[in-house]
């Protein structure tokens, strides 16, 4: 542990945030509060926490469908991402997109894209808009092991090297795309191989060590701002739960994944502060108890929201409105 | 109506101009200058639109003029340069995408249908995205199937995309501008027979409105409802009617998405009779919406059932004479029409 002290107890927190937030997202979904698809981010709370801090408020974040970690992380307020998942309008995308799509351009987090590979292009497309109009700025573009076999991550990253765009690719690899295991469906499994066969830098890193995660980010979005080039950032991580609600996990022993909590992203950091005299039992229990606020102030604002009125369901499917079919029939 | 305020703008009405004789492809390139000139957001980009000029040279000498910065040859890789597209418009760009054909856009659906059609709605209106893409369209040039789509009024399908078929070289010199400055996706579809299609032009022409179909002939006896490159046989089909004493009123929808309802059905409450002309198939398509909305809106104002000219079910064949029974010809819109008159 060399970390400064102040930057290890803020990556501690975002990560403990990330863990209280989604298990009181996992209760309320138990008790029907939260419906629809929900992926939990719990076990790879190291890659958000380390990766934002890496950014400026002016570079984007492209994130996937298990994106409630990276919304935390980024700044989106914990009162609108849970009030979105309770399909209030008070949410972040007023309760249209639901868990998988937090949206907030204040702090340029565009979404929350759950079609896999999807966000890659736009990512591209975000870092093209900076490179032409000058402004030195990264788009980091968050996806999983399981995009890596769409069409639409080659083609981004060659068009991202091959036009040389600061987007910083951050590969997730937590093994299973859904429940199939990569090495089920990639003929090679080195995803580092894969991006510097597009020419592009590329590296690898325990996504487990919330340090490590730090200082690669650190590196790799400095990397693209000072060269203007892309960068893939691969992420080795495992979730402890479930694909998502609806998932056996038929596809993976108990004991896998009891061998991976040994490695719990947050428990072994706290273990490394404690033995570097960094946090003590009563600092801990403040942070937690910090959390444990923050979440129960999300909960309460999201019970508290409101439901959008169904009679603004056509509003935004169009920035200049169009005549509905109804009123051009009544003409 | 701030598309027809600009239409004034560009275009006094009292004041007599110069005309010039020009192209379909001529009037969509000047267009694309224009677009250029006035925006440094405005960019263009797709497989071979710089070097090689454009697959249909639309963009021919674009290049040369504005570099490579501006006119940007892309891979072959459409979903990844339609998505480029969408990442830029929210990142404040004004990119046009040119994807080919139509037939191509099938590998960018992904982008274009689940991100650039949704983000709006789904984000509960924080993003607009300012994207024009642009596409040849249709058949009639012996490509066989794979080069031959009609697919418009798939996309007319989808909400939160504009979709427009210029038919005509005001449109085709007018619509750019207009989808340019529309904060929403709009796709253009190009009919890949019309580049050729040549007429005059004022010489100031300049942008158009995008939100209302055009009656491009008058008449009481029928309404023929067309766009893009089966206007002209359209066209054709009215002139043969009126040699034999029909009126044939000639809509040109101009816009798949959203329709101009009220155009259609103005025209069918005068004339009592419909025939769609669409060179899609018919089964599940645009002409079976129109057909809807003539139903619902005018009913009892029909003097005969809507009559469909479209597409033969088949993938559409590469001979000569199977392509031309496959497509939908100024023949077949006379027949269709007489039979709305009970005439044979």
């Amino acid at each position: 542990m060399s970390l400064p002290h102040d930057t290890a107890i803020m990556l501690l927190r975002q990560m403990i945030r990330i863990r209280r937030f989604e298990e009181q997202c996992a209760e309320a979904y138990s008790a029907g509060k939260i419906r629809g698809f929900m992926h939990l981010y719990i076990g790879e709370e190291a890659v958000a926490a380390g990766v934002m801090p890496a950014l400026g408020a002016d570079d984007a974040v492209v994130a996937t469908y298990r994106e409630h970690g990276q919304a935390l992380a980024r700044g989106v307020g914990a009162e609108r991402i849970m009030a979105e998942m309770y399909g209030k309008q008070e949410g972040c995308s007023r309760g249209r997109g639901g868990s998988m799509h937090l949206f907030d351009v204040a702090t340029r987090f565009y979404g929350g894209n759950a079609i896999v590979g999807g966000g890659l292009p736009i990512a591209v497309g975000l870092a093209l808009a900076d490179k032409m109009r000058k402004r030195n700025r990264v788009t980091a573009c968050f996806f999983g092991e399981g995009a890596v076999a769409e069409g639409e991550f080659h083609e981004s990253m060659n068009l991202a090297e091959l036009w040389k765009l600061p987007v910083l690719f951050l590969c997730e690899n937590n093994l299973y795309a859904m429940g199939t295991a990569l090495w089920r469906s990639e003929s090679d499994t080195d995803l580092v191989a894969k991006a510097s066969s597009y020419n592009m830098a590329a590296t690898s890193v325990d996504g487990m060590d919330v340090e490590a995660v730090y200082r690669a980010a650190q590196e790799a979005v400095a990397t693209v701002k000072r060269l203007s080039i892309p960068y893939f950032l691969e992420l080795k991580t495992y979730r402890f739960r479930a694909h998502s609600m609806f998932d056996p996990e038929l596809y993976r022993s108990k004991a896998e994944v009891e061998q991976w909590k040994r490695h719990c992203p947050i428990a072994s950091f706290v273990e490394s502060l404690r033995g570097a005299g960094e946090l003590d039992d009563d600092a801990l229990a403040a942070l937690e108890a910090d959390v444990t606020q923050e979440v129960g102030r999300a909960v309460a604002f999201a019970e508290a929201g409101t439901w959008e009125p169904v009679e603004d369901l056509e509003r935004d499917v169009y920035t200049r409105p169009v005549r509905s079919v109804e009123a051009a029939e009544r003409t | 109506m701030p598309a027809k305020a600009k239409l004034s703008l560009d275009m006094p009405p009292n004041e007599p101009t110069a005309r010039v004789r020009t192209t379909y492809r001529e009037a969509l390139r000047m267009a694309l200058r224009e677009a250029l000139q006035r925006d440094e957001r405005v960019f263009l980009m797709g497989e071979d639109v710089a070097r090689y000029g454009g697959s249909y040279a639309v963009s021919k000498g674009l290049f040369e003029e504005f570099g490579e910065e501006r006119i940007r040859d892309t891979p072959l890789s459409e979903s990844a340069f339609v998505g480029a597209g969408i990442g830029a418009a929210m990142g404040g760009m004004r990119p046009i995408v040119e994807i080919m054909t139509v037939n191509f856009s099938l590998l960018a659906l992904d982008q274009i249908v689940n991100n650039a059609a949704t983000l709006r709605h789904m984000s509960g209106g924080q993003i607009s995205i300012p994207l024009v893409i642009r596409m040849a369209t249709g058949g009639g040039r012996q490509l066989a199937a794979q080069h031959s789509h009609s697919l418009e009024g798939w996309y007319a399908h989808i909400p939160g995309l504009r979709i427009l078929a210029p038919a005509t070289l005001e449109d085709a010199r007018g619509m750019l501008w207009t989808a340019l400055e529309d904060p929403d996706p709009v796709i253009i579809f190009e009919h890949a027979l019309l580049y050729n299609l040549e007429g005059e032009l004022p010489a100031d022409a300049g942008a158009v409105g995008i939100d209302t179909a055009a009656v491009r002939r008058t008449g009481n006896d029928v309404t023929l409802i067309a766009y893009g490159g089966t206007l002209g046989k359209t066209m054709q089909a009215a002139e043969q009617l009126a040699q034999t004493g029909i009126g044939a009123e000639v809509i040109d929808l101009r816009t798949l998405r959203p329709l101009d309802t009220g155009a259609i059905l103005a025209s069918v409450r005068k004339t009592h009779r419909a025939v769609v002309v669409d060179e899609g198939w018919k089964s599940v398509g645009l002409s079976a919406e129109i057909s809807a909305r003539i139903m619902e809106g005018a009913l009892y104002e029909l003097d005969a059932p809507v009559a469909r000219v479209c597409s033969r079910e088949v993938p559409i064949p590469y001979a000569k004479h199977m392509e031309e029974a496959a497509l939908p010809q100024t023949a077949d819109i006379v027949v269709a029409a007489r039979g709305t008159l009970h005439r044979a």
